[in-house]
């Protein structure tokens, strides 16, 4: 199938175009084509939330949209999230500190995934963070050591906005 | 790659997607928020030939409420409208308080942010939520090709496993939910092993009071145990006149459960399980729609 259409996408501010064929799936596309490997394909049937990207700035999984889907649109992923090599997203130093991850497979989606939701909600209680996982599968941690982190995360990033 | 080769189309107004659908029928697959059918793509379960994809439309999104004919007001949702936008939205809150309540037990947020209304409806899946929110609150089903358009009533539009009635020229354009009346409540709860996942069983419950606080009217809808939404009319109409107490619940439970439904039961869940799940989640259903009824 020799198909292909042209792919202009941002991509952690950075405008990337690419011609693909209409069935590459925007995971495939990120890791691929613009060689942003931090986002990690589990599934790839859009259960285990470790493909989670913002499109838009909102969280959703890219293994089960199209590349084609994302044509104009914006796109944040965990390569996205620190300010620089050596300074961390405030919710990645929580990550680190509460020993929020163990083999790391499914971090990048659940960072994805904490983002806006801990913009949406500055003082959440430990329910409400594993309501907003639950669409995320860590196979390490028991996600106990996650919730802490997410909980540290939310203190820090309030302690950044005061 | 995982899904098979398809040819794509983006059509950015209604026109050109109706004439497309005209065009290649049944080949050509609407692609809403893909939250099923990427998903059976990547399994290669489906293999469409031909993508229509609908989310370049911006006239398919859309929450209304029009002034209804003869005083029937209605909430009118376009057929791409994002399930986490409809979530938030307080037309939707404050006038179909039902399908506000279902919408949060739709997967994962990550997957509300794709997945649409009319997407899901047409998806007809027995276990999803709003087949069965549109079935207990009689929903109507706006169908459009390129050369005609008709409404659709939900108990028209489920036609078993997966399927609808929908033409295989036609789209579906838009949904119209009725609005909350007085004296009625409204619940919905399922229950699922994870927060998220395909409930294991789950019902909408409507209650309406009369004058004299007696069940006036009532509807049970139920997911996951049948071929698609589940009425239990017989349960139902046990309730007829009754007071709206416990061992009516009870007995209504007994009914929607032991006649009204034959579960098929999956990996999670027996039939006999989904019975007892289904009976349980009747009575309090019921005793929260009432309460709520009281209040309204």
């Amino acid at each position: 199938m020799s198909n292909s259409y042209p792919v202009t996408v941002t991509i952690n501010g950075k405008t990337i175009e690419k011609q693909v064929e209409p069935r590459m799936l925007l995971a495939d596309f990120i890791r691929h084509e613009a060689g942003l490997t931090g986002t990690h394909v589990g599934c790839e049937h859009g259960v285990c939330g470790a493909c989670t990207v913002l499109f838009d700035g909102k969280p959703v999984r890219s293994c089960i949209m199209l590349a084609v889907q994302a044509n104009g649109h914006e796109l944040t992923t965990v390569e996205g999230l620190a300010e620089s090599e050596d300074k961390l997203h405030p919710i990645q130093n929580a990550f680190w500190e509460a020993h929020g991850l163990q083999c790391g497979f499914c971090t990048p989606g659940i960072l994805m995934t904490l983002v806006p939701f801990l913009e949406e909600n500055k003082n959440p209680n430990e329910a409400e963070v594993r309501e907003a996982i639950s669409g995320n599968l860590c196979r390490c941690t028991g996600y106990q050591h996650i919730v802490d982190a997410t909980l540290l995360a939310a203190k820090k990033l309030n302690e950044v906005a005061e | 790659m995982k899904p098979a080769p398809f040819e794509y189309h983006a059509p950015t107004s209604m026109d050109s997607a109706l004439e497309l659908k005209a065009q290649h029928g049944d080949e050509g697959k609407p692609l809403a928020g893909g939250q099923s059918l990427i998903p059976a793509m990547n399994f290669r379960v489906a293999q469409p030939s031909l993508l229509i994809d609908l989310n370049d439309i911006p006239e398919l999104r859309h929450i209304t409420k029009p002034n209804g004919a003869n005083g029937a007001s209605a909430v009118h949702i376009g057929s791409m409208t994002l399930q986490s936008s409809a979530e938030r939205d307080s037309l939707i809150a404050e006038h179909v308080p039902l399908l506000h309540e279902a919408i949060p037990n739709i997967a994962h947020p990550q997957i509300r942010n794709r997945g649409t209304i009319g997407g899901s409806l047409a998806h007809a899946d027995p276990a999803s939520e709003l087949p069965v929110v549109a079935l207990a609150l009689g929903a109507r089903f706006r169908a459009q090709s390129s050369k005609a358009e008709r409404w659709i009533e939900a108990k028209d539009f489920f036609a078993g496993l997966f399927a609808t009635t929908l033409q295989a020229e036609e789209l579906l354009t838009e949904i119209a939910f009725p609005t909350k009346t007085a004296r009625t409540g409204y619940c919905f709860t399922e229950v699922a092993r994870r927060h998220g996942d395909y409930a294991m069983a789950g019902l909408a419950a409507i209650v309406e009071l009369d004058a004299n606080d007696k069940i006036a009217a009532a509807k049970l809808v139920y997911l996951n145990v049948g071929d698609g939404p589940v009425d239990a009319s017989a349960a139902a109409a046990s309730l007829i006149g009754k007071a709206p107490e416990a061992a009516a619940f009870k007995e209504a439970g007994r009914i929607a459960s032991q006649e009204d439904m034959h579960p098929f039961g999956n990996v999670h869940a027996t039939p006999e399980y989904q019975r007892h799940l289904s009976a349980v989640l009747t009575e309090r259903a019921l005793a929260t729609a009432t309460q709520r009824a009281k209040a309204a």
